[in-house]
């Protein structure tokens, strides 16, 4: 799951369905999402480091994932599809 | 018969307004890219379908867009700005050394030949350049590598390079200012390049006449006479009848010499505007009037512009890429403002009219004159 201005900007109506080769890992999820829609390069993660941009966090089975090695396999659940991986905007700002 | 488009960017979208050659009468596009900051939407002046954008966010970092149907459709291109070699450090605020770090596009310059090719000012402060519509950039690191590079320090607004002029009688040379380091020229394409404030004085920087280190705030120069340069500084207006070699302030009997922006008429090449402000930490109108002041020789004397502009309890910003005038004649002359209104002047200023009244904040305006 996208936060609203990226599914605007990759036209993306609802969630992302992904398919992921073993063993699923942040990185490979997010490369995935990268290859699929090109015009998400750079927003969720700096395009060269792959560093997660100061203010995207990444949240699957009510825990934040964000500082979790991005190589470390994601939950059972949502390799199989059946819990999101939610990509979330901070909420800063006033 | 012609008719006009300008090209606006909000704090929350860009807008495509169209009119007439009356200029009464204006058509609302958009929000394109709702929701995203747009710092800057421009055409090419040889091909005027050929439009690009800045879209930029805080969170979600930069995005190019590109149209090549006069903006009805876009489509996302290359947004890939890096540096080119070991960034190094500038100055942060406190002095203290600070990594260049790429934060946004600021402005997009189209190249005056080739509809493929387009420069962008970036912050951190550096200059890119694409010669295949967008889809990837190179930066012209001569800029940065300069050597004083390390020295720049960033205005309020960041350490931005905002102001991008191409020199139409002279092949290769350009002109750039940066917040707050100052104008630069280059002579051989962007190659190589070389700061142009001397007879800048700076009395809030420790050495008030130094070669970098001043706060520009904008650029501009008539097509028919780009030797002759008009700078609004942080504080003061300035003109430069050298390409920028030697400065001289010409804010003469202007009520402030604080502002963002500086036009040239598109007929008169000694005919200048300004849109004063009371002060850096007061960043609204003179007495809350909103008044376009208006030089008919090149800076020697200044004008008020007020009839149709708000002469009370007016408190809005215009932002050095705001201001901008149309090729029709009378020359149209453009602006908008942090609250979120387009004024147009279908006379040279002489009488003001309400484009629209409600947008989001506007950061940038631009007009095509078309036929």
């Amino acid at each position: 799951m996208l936060p609203g201005p990226l599914r605007l900007l990759a036209k993306i109506d609802g969630e992302v369905e992904l398919e992921v080769a073993a063993p699923v890992t942040q990185r490979r999820l997010l490369e995935e999402l990268e290859r699929r829609y090109p015009v998400l390069l750079g927003t969720v993660r700096d395009a060269q480091t792959g560093k997660r941009r100061d203010f995207i966090r990444f949240f699957a089975e009510g825990q934040d994932l964000s500082h979790k090695p991005p190589d470390d396999p994601l939950p059972e659940s949502v390799a199989a599809g059946r819990e999101p991986y939610l990509v979330v905007g901070a909420i800063a700002g006033g | 018969m012609s008719k006009v488009r300008i090209l606006a960017g909000t704090r929350k979208g860009a807008f495509i307004l169209t009119s007439d050659a009356r200029r009464e009468q204006w058509d609302i596009q958009g929000p394109h890219f709702p929701g995203w900051e747009i710092y800057h939407v421009k055409a090419s002046p040889v091909n005027p379908d050929r439009i690009y954008a800045s879209q930029t966010s805080g969170w979600f970092g930069q995005v190019i867009q590109r149209s090549d149907d006069g903006g009805e459709s876009w489509r996302a291109v290359g947004n890939q700005f890096v540096y080119e070699g070991v960034p190094g450090t500038h100055q942060w605020y406190d002095g203290t050394p600070h990594p260049w770090e790429f934060k946004r596009v600021w402005h997009l310059e189209p190249d005056l030949h080739d509809p493929e090719m387009v420069y962008a000012g970036v912050e951190d402060a550096a200059l890119f350049r694409s010669s295949d519509g967008g889809q990837s950039w190179q930066e012209l690191a001569g800029l940065r590598g300069h050597g004083s590079g390390p020295h720049w320090q960033p205005g309020a607004g960041g350490m931005c390079l905002h102001t991008i002029l191409l020199d139409p009688k002279t092949a290769g040379r350009i002109y750039v200012a940066i917040s707050a380091a100052g104008a630069f020229r280059s002579d051989d394409h962007g190659q190589s390049w070389k700061p142009i404030n001397k007879g800048l004085v700076s009395e809030f920087i420790p050495e008030p006449t130094a070669e970098v280190g001043h706060c520009v705030h904008r650029l501009a120069m008539h097509p028919s006479r780009p030797e002759v340069l008009f700078m609004q500084k942080h504080w003061d207006v300035m003109r430069s009848d050298d390409s920028g070699d030697s400065w001289r302030e010409i804010s003469n009997n202007l009520p402030s010499d604080f502002g963002f922006p500086i036009e040239v008429n598109a007929h008169d090449p000694e005919t200048i505007y300004v849109i004063p402000l009371k002060s850096d930490s007061e960043r609204y109108p003179v007495d809350g009037k909103l008044r376009v002041y208006r030089s008919r020789n090149g800076g020697g004397e200044w004008e008020a512009l007020t009839e149709g502009l708000p002469q009370s309890d007016c408190y809005v910003n215009v932002l050095r890429d705001a201001t901008c005038v149309d090729r029709l004649n009378p020359c149209g002359i453009y602006f908008g403002t942090t609250g979120g209104q387009i004024y147009c002047s279908p006379d040279g200023g002489e009488h003001w009219k309400t484009v629209v009244r409600d947008l989001p904040a506007v950061l940038s305006v631009e007009v095509q004159t078309l036929s």
